[in-house]
């Protein structure tokens, strides 16, 4: 490709920085939540497996925030570590407690299916550095997909009780789906540039995706989802007694060279 | 097409990619950071500066700053004082990167190498096939979609009966 180097205005640059960080957020609380599994997963491969699908949600938020720091971003360490409940901003999918195995595979599949094709569209950003980490990153997600999408799968099609709670998962998680999808405030701008993907088409793809799935060959019922939802700054009572744990050592020991 | 007598700057570089060829790969010794495809570049500058640019197997990699260190060490352990490690994600890593030979090495160590990644589609649920690194079986489960690295996954084969361990294509 052969693109010229966008050069960001003020406030793309604002924007984008906005951008990064709630795909970071949602990242970084996500992968906090599998990684309460550790040593509770069902099986001892499935406990690896979560934890490595945690890492790769850690490497991309890894990614997001030190771009996010070459446009004047803070120290990703200190953007994770360093900010409270109320300057986190991400979704409430994301921050809602672990639940049953059920309840955390269609969280992830939600999750999964939305970013990856977040992605595979952010590939063709014009902003070459965002369209760099999409092309890394969409390789990894294609592996959390196809791990989600067999154990909705399984579970849906599994037993009386692991469809019940499969269904039960879904209904609880549903509604917050869609807040995946909300733009940030400049969204419009970036979009238009070529900067930032068209989040109502991958919206679409997703919907498509996500039903095909759930309902055609999983066999389950989606519920209706709210028209409109409160915004990324509104938490529920979950994130703060998580943001505790994840920071408390960075906090009691703010020198330490490694973590 | 070997010159007759080689530039002092040629004759660093392959100096420096065989110190870079005997770093192994952290996590799998068996293979160095030149055998999977992780240096991307060695340049010498004028005054002596050697930069190397690596690019990340996996972006979640936990071995990653030990593969920088190692990088720099060797290069220091070369005489070089002026050393510059960079790291690059594009082109984004990929298993196609690995030599015909390093992939014999990881079959003999019990690692089923990586099947060419092809133009794959996003969303697919179906592996990619995979042979038995000891009896060549094709007759084998992936018995976990992930592995102890974020590389690999696990399978047993049902021809020999043995649990082994599969590189993703990516």
């Amino acid at each position: 490709m052969t693109t010229t180097p966008t050069e960001l205005t003020d406030t793309q640059t604002q924007a984008l920085l906005l951008k990064l960080t709630v795909l970071a957020d949602d990242e970084i609380i996500l992968a906090h939540r599998n990684g309460e599994w550790t040593g509770h997963a069902p099986i001892l491969e499935e406990d690896i497996a979560l934890a490595n699908i945690a890492q790769d949600e850690l490497g991309h938020a890894g990614l997001y925030l030190s771009l996010a720091q070459t446009l004047g971003g803070s120290d990703p360490d200190r953007v994770a570590f360093w900010r409270g409940p109320d300057d986190y901003l991400n979704t409430r999918l994301v921050e809602l407690p672990k639940g049953d195995w059920a309840f955390t595979m269609v969280r992830q599949f939600l999750y999964d299916t939305s970013e990856a094709l977040w992605l595979e569209a952010a590939t063709r950003s014009t902003y070459a550095p965002l369209a760099e980490i999409a092309a890394k990153a969409v390789r990894e997600e294609k592996f959390h997909v196809q791990h989600t999408a067999l154990w909705v799968e399984r579970l849906a099609l599994g037993t009386p009780e692991s469809e019940r709670r499969t269904q039960a998962a879904l209904t609880e998680l549903w509604p917050h789906a869609a807040q995946l999808f909300q733009p940030v405030e400049g969204e419009a701008e970036l979009t238009a540039s070529g900067i930032l993907p068209d989040l109502n088409a991958v919206h679409a793809r997703w919907s498509d995706l996500v039903t095909r799935h759930l309902v055609d060959r999983c066999g389950l019922t989606l519920p209706d989802a709210p028209a409109t939802q409160p915004g990324r700054d509104t938490h529920t009572e979950h994130l703060a007694p998580l943001l505790e744990e994840m920071q408390r050592v960075a906090r009691q020991h703010p020198d330490a060279e490694v973590w | 097409m070997e010159d007759s007598t080689p530039s002092p700057i040629s004759h660093q570089l392959s100096t420096i990619w065989d110190a870079l060829a005997s770093v192994p790969d952290p996590e799998i010794p068996v293979v160095s950071i030149t055998d999977m495809g992780m240096v991307r570049d060695v340049t010498v500058g004028d005054a002596g500066r050697v930069t190397v640019t690596f690019t990340p197997t996996f972006s979640g990699c936990p071995a990653l700053h030990v593969i920088r260190d190692s990088i720099e060490q060797a290069v220091r352990d070369l005489g070089v004082t002026d050393v510059e490690v960079r790291s690059t994600l594009t082109p984004p890593w990929t298993t196609d990167w690995i030599g015909d030979d390093a992939r014999e090495r990881l079959r003999q160590y019990g690692i089923a190498p990586p099947a060419p990644t092809g133009e794959g589609q996003l969303i697919q649920l179906d592996a990619e096939p995979t042979r038995c690194p000891r009896c060549g079986s094709l007759n084998v489960r992936m018995t976990a979609s992930f592995g102890p690295t974020l590389c690999k996954r696990m399978y047993v084969c049902d021809a020999c009966k043995e649990p082994f361990e599969g590189f993703k294509s990516v």
